[in-house]
């Protein structure tokens, strides 16, 4: 026995082990089950005279459940979901969308010419028109309709109790794979923002689980990559179909439906390699459903979700427009900096089915991922001659001429999906790991997936198309 | 802590999990089962806005907010879900943290009226540290929509301590709470709540090991709670009330007798 200065519990621990041999002893079980069945007993005790229970009544929770939760409807139901909701977004957001780039370019004809009546030095007009209140106003027509709308949709069947049915579906498939059931709840998160669903693996109780929770959250789709996404299958993919719409949901579906199976796969990896263990049982209650409550989604979508994502990609565009416009009119030698440095990743980037610009804005929106779009634009229009930019049409037609075909737009979308987290991210896995080296992992595994599916798929299809 | 870009780390270590009293009279933590509400009622008293949802583990840190109460601020702490008091994920951890060492004044213990069988356990688990308890019976009219009849007077003389009915979504039963919360946190009513006792020998034991822990300072824990911790020989709880029991000193302090 230690010596009792040291350890003022010794002495009272040194009597609890004999106390506890003979409770054992005369109880015949463990101390911990001895109290946990009198607790059980004393709770059962209070609730038989504190509550009459209801006589038996159809339950509808139940019957709900077992059709949502059912081995053949399960899936297809939560694929229906998440079609539903992609096709009302998508379709819902087109006009207000339209009708907010059509007003920013209107007003940007009028700043224009306030900058012109003043003698503004040309400088100082692209810096603050061409290269600020431009990408300000891609970043709020593309992003906000869309995010106004999914979030409340998204919300709706949160509070309704649908998500739990969603991760009780989801475990078999991460029992497959080594991993949580509750990864699923982590990844519903993730659809909101990394960082939170990052956060979120705090749920699951088991390290190594938790770690493979951490690891692949990036493959969903943050609500800073969802507008990309959209916009990428609209404008591209979907052409030439009726339908527009319901093809572009579809085809953002499937690209969802895809980072899942890439969690999985990795998962998988992973599992069987640096996280080798088995999986933990886990009891998640099914949340009786509740009647969701209208306006507080509204409400809270918009100040909680839909505001806060903007302002952040407001707050990063606003520089990074200016920046980026600044090293588009820089000149070194014949061509601008951007120019350099793109041409400097060209090589990866025609490996990748994309161009040295896309990996270039890429990597300048590390910091939040909402502005890979404005400044991919900006750097496309800095260089070459001046589009007239009065809609969204005008953005396919200024990728058409920079030898864009749907590959690149699904690489686009593959290469956002699966690529290295967003800043934020990065710091809260780091946060939450308290290790440089599995941050580190999590930046290589996402970028190195990234890399590997683009390079098969280009390599794949110009294979494919010399054969046919 | 959803959907909101988190700016902050992860409060995970002991120390950390436990935060000193600022700005606030008293300090009030909500606990209980997870998707119990606990984040709504939080919400509906302090107005604050964080994020609900009806899945369990919404909340994984632990969110502070305040309210006044017969002109006194009363700081109240959303803890995490957690199932019981022997903690087995880092976010129970850092529930049981809090109200072990945390030094709430009350502790709320939100429980479903839907699902009390299972919530009591909790609650009693609760009450094995702390006395002040009030519990919340929260979402009483989704529970007597199913047709759940529970008589809150009895309840609340089985356990001793004051049991509130709340429909915290609608705001009904919250003055009450207030009320109560407020009277346990001014120890205008002391509570004698009603413990579970154990089969002989080992509560013959506990009171051995209770008289052997009067001549340690246990800084205010609860002796029952620590005779318990002590004689399931749970290590890491103990390792906790080592540490915290030589906190407010710095070294050991042994009373004579």
């Amino acid at each position: 026995m230690r010596v009792e200065s040291q350890d003022p519990l010794a002495a009272a621990a040194g009597r609890a082990k004999a106390l506890r041999r003979q409770v054992e002893d005369l109880e015949g079980t463990d101390v911990r089950d001895t109290l946990v069945a009198a607790l059980y007993a004393k709770a059962e005790d209070i609730y038989q005279n504190s509550v009459i229970e209801p006589q038996q009544r159809v339950d509808w929770d139940q019957k709900v459940d077992d059709i949502l939760t059912s081995k053949v409807l399960g899936y297809p139901l939560m694929l229906l979901a998440l079609g539903v909701i992609l096709w009302i977004s998508i379709t819902a957001a087109n006009y207000p969308s339209e009708l907010l780039a059509t007003s920013f370019f209107a007003i940007e004809k009028h700043l224009s010419a306030v900058f012109a009546k003043l003698n503004a030095p040309g400088w100082l007009h692209g810096f603050v028109v061409l290269g600020i209140y431009r990408s300000l106003g891609w970043v709020i027509a593309v992003m906000l309709p869309p995010m106004a709308i999914f979030f409340p949709l998204f919300g709706l069947l949160e509070d309704l109790g649908y998500l739990p049915r969603v991760a009780f579906n989801l475990d078999r498939l991460f029992q497959k794979a080594g991993a949580h059931g509750k990864q699923a709840l982590t990844m519903a998160m993730g659809f909101g923002c990394n960082a939170a669903g990052v956060m979120a693996a705090r749920i699951i109780d088991s390290p190594r689980e938790r770690m493979l929770a951490i690891l692949t959250n990036n493959f969903m789709p943050c609500n800073g990559r969802f507008p990309l996404l959209i916009a990428m299958a609209s404008l591209f993919l979907s052409g030439g179909f009726a339908r527009v719409n319901l093809i572009a949901a579809l085809i953002v579906a499937a690209v969802v439906l895809f980072g899942v199976a890439i969690t999985f796969l990795v998962s998988y990896i992973l599992s069987r390699t640096l996280l080798r263990g088995v999986p933990s049982f886990f009891t998640l209650e099914l949340p009786p459903y509740r009647r969701p409550q209208i306006m507080q989604i509204l409400v809270r979508s918009l100040l909680d979700r839909t505001l806060p994502v903007l302002l952040r990609a407001v707050k990063v565009a606003a520089p990074a427009g200016g920046i980026v416009w600044i090293l588009a009119n820089l000149h070194i030698g014949d061509l601008n900096i951007i120019g350099h440095g793109a041409s400097f990743l060209d090589p990866l980037g025609s490996l990748l089915g994309m161009d040295g610009y896309i990996l270039l804005a890429f990597i300048l929106a590390f910091p939040a991922n909402e502005i890979v779009l404005p400044v991919l634009l900006m750097s496309y229009l800095g260089v070459g001659a001046m589009l007239e930019f009065d809609s969204l049409a005008a953005m396919k037609t200024l990728f058409a001429s920079r030898g864009w075909t749907w590959v690149t737009a699904l690489n686009v979308m593959i290469f956002s999906m699966l690529h290295f987290p967003c800043g934020t991210t990065l710091l809260t896995i780091y946060n939450e790991t308290k290790s440089r080296l599995w941050t580190c992992a999590a930046a290589v595994l996402t970028t190195g997936t990234a890399v590997l599916v683009c390079v098969v798929i280009t390599q794949g299809i110009a294979v494919l198309q010399k054969l046919f | 802590m959803c959907f909101i870009f988190p700016t902050v780390g992860p409060k995970m270590n002991h120390r950390d999990s436990v935060p000193r009293h600022t700005a606030a009279d008293y300090t009030i933590c909500l606990a209980g089962n997870p998707n119990t509400g606990k984040s709504t009622v939080f919400n509906a008293l302090t107005g604050l806005k964080q994020h609900t949802g009806n899945w369990p583990g919404t909340t994984v840190s632990q969110t502070r907010g305040l309210y006044q109460y017969a002109g006194k601020n009363l700081a109240l702490i959303d803890l995490p879900g957690t199932y019981s008091m022997l903690p087995n994920s880092p976010e129970e951890k850092i529930a049981r943290d809090f109200i072990c060492f945390g030094r709430p004044d009350v502790v709320v213990v939100v429980v479903d009226a839907a699902c009390l069988e299972r919530n009591l356990n909790l609650v009693l688990q609760v009450l094995e540290i702390t006395p002040k308890v009030v519990v919340c019976l929260n979402l009483i009219d989704e529970a007597k929509r199913r047709g759940f009849s529970i008589d809150v007077r009895r309840l609340a003389s089985e356990l001793k301590v004051p049991v509130v009915p709340t429909a915290a979504n609608r705001g009904s039963g919250l003055d009450c709470l207030k009320k109560h919360i407020w009277n346990s946190a001014s120890k205008k009513i002391e509570a004698w709540p009603n413990l579970v006792q154990y089969p002989e020998v080992l509560e013959c034991s506990l009171q051995q090991l209770e008289v052997e822990l009067t001549r340690i300072s246990l800084n205010g824990l609860s002796k029952r709670w620590v005779a318990l911790r002590l004689l399931e020989d749970d290590k890491a709880a103990l390792t906790l009330i080592k540490h915290y029991s030589t906190l407010s000193t710095g070294r050991w302090v042994c009373n004579e007798g």
